[in-house]
């Protein structure tokens, strides 16, 4: 290896690269604009459903009575309200709030993670990387059930105006009201889920690199830090989408 | 296993320090009891302009333990802080001109087209 452009003693100089912006490295600040752009997308495609809820009749009828209608906007409790394992019984978001306490607690292993990581705890950033994973996949695994039930349907289906029947959702039918709520709840759900998808990813990565000493060599655990900025993300995106799809 | 932990130890300067983790799991316990305040909402009270400013302002303050303690971000400096809530400001404003013309969407076709 060539030693003539090896530095002596690193540059400390403003003008020669050597302070750091708003005191953050390289790495944690560019994922922080990331972010920033990633919230400008999560932001607009929440708007756009409240856009389109305001543009449709609200129910305003008694909720005892609500049945599902292509003319008025769904209210949520009556289309999230069964649980894996308890078919036909009215259980209005129960199975959400399960998802929600499981990405809150990933959020916390992974603080942990990050805590360990501070300590150069190698066992313990491990440790909190693989509970995050489990965590991380176990939403992705409600987040699919989710899915294929909405698509499904429930056995009471919609009738429409000339007698026809539907059961479930895709892009263009949609038994639990206006085809847009359909459209809506697939593109931010799964954009949720593609993140949180890439996430597991990434986690899996550095747990890898972890057990492989990589961070250890390295003398910090910082990448452990970034993945965990995007994860903290990945939740407090959650916490929007659960306020506006599930309670309002 | 157990010949990471060899290489481990070769490089540990001294013990590993106690963990930290109080404020953690305080942030924690908040952001499950604004979750299980926002579901009490859900059931005992009626829909309503009011309860959807609550689920709201509820919203805001399970994302502000979660930017500033998980995130870290209140212990960052002023300049970033700023740099990462300014922007922020297109978001409402966005926020406000699409919800406004939905309702008014809404309005001109109920009351005009009916």
């Amino acid at each position: 290896m060539s030693t003539s452009t090896t530095l002596e003693k690193p540059n400390t100089g403003t003008w020669d690269g050597g302070n750091e912006p708003l005191k953050a490295s390289y790495g944690k600040l560019m994922m922080w604009f990331f972010l920033l752009s990633d919230a400008f997308t999560f932001g607009s495609f929440l708007i756009v459903y409240g856009l389109s809820r305001h543009k449709h009749l609200p129910y305003t009828g008694d909720a005892e009575t609500f049945t599902f209608s292509t003319q008025w906007w769904p209210i949520p409790e009556k289309v999230y309200n069964s649980f894996p394992g308890f078919h036909g019984v009215d259980l209005p978001l129960a199975f959400v709030a399960l998802m929600t306490m499981i990405l809150i607690l990933s959020s916390v292993t992974m603080v942990l993670a990050v805590e360990a990581g501070h300590r150069m705890d190698k066992n313990d950033v491990q440790k909190w990387l693989l509970w995050t994973i489990l965590f991380g996949a176990t939403f992705l695994g409600c987040q699919a059930w989710e899915w294929s039930h909405f698509i499904t349907g429930t056995e009471q289906g919609m009738l429409l105006a000339d007698g026809t029947q539907i059961f479930g959702a895709n892009l263009t039918v949609n038994q639990y009201g206006p085809p847009l709520f359909a459209d809506l709840f697939f593109f931010i759900t799964g954009f949720h889920g593609t993140h949180v998808l890439s996430g597991v990813v990434l986690l899996i990565m550095i747990f890898i690199n972890t057990v492989n000493g990589v961070y250890h060599k390295r003398g910090h655990y910082e990448m452990v830090e970034k993945v965990g900025l995007y994860w903290h993300f990945v939740d407090l995106v959650w916490v929007f989408v659960f306020t506006f799809f599930y309670l309002i | 296993m157990a010949m990471h932990h060899s290489d481990n130890d070769m490089h540990q300067n001294g013990e590993i320090p106690k963990a930290q983790t109080k404020a953690i799991w305080k942030t924690f316990f908040i952001l499950v009891g604004i979750t299980a305040l926002e579901f009490v909402f859900a059931f005992f009270m009626e829909p309503s302009t009011t309860r959807n400013v609550i689920f709201i302002v509820l919203t805001l303050f399970k994302a502000f333990y979660i930017v500033a303690e998980f995130m870290h971000l209140k212990h960052e400096t002023k300049a970033l802080i700023w740099t990462i809530i300014i922007p922020m400001a297109l978001i409402v404003w966005l926020m406000v001109a699409l919800i406004s013309e939905g309702s008014y969407y809404y309005e001109s076709v109920t009351n005009y087209f009916n």
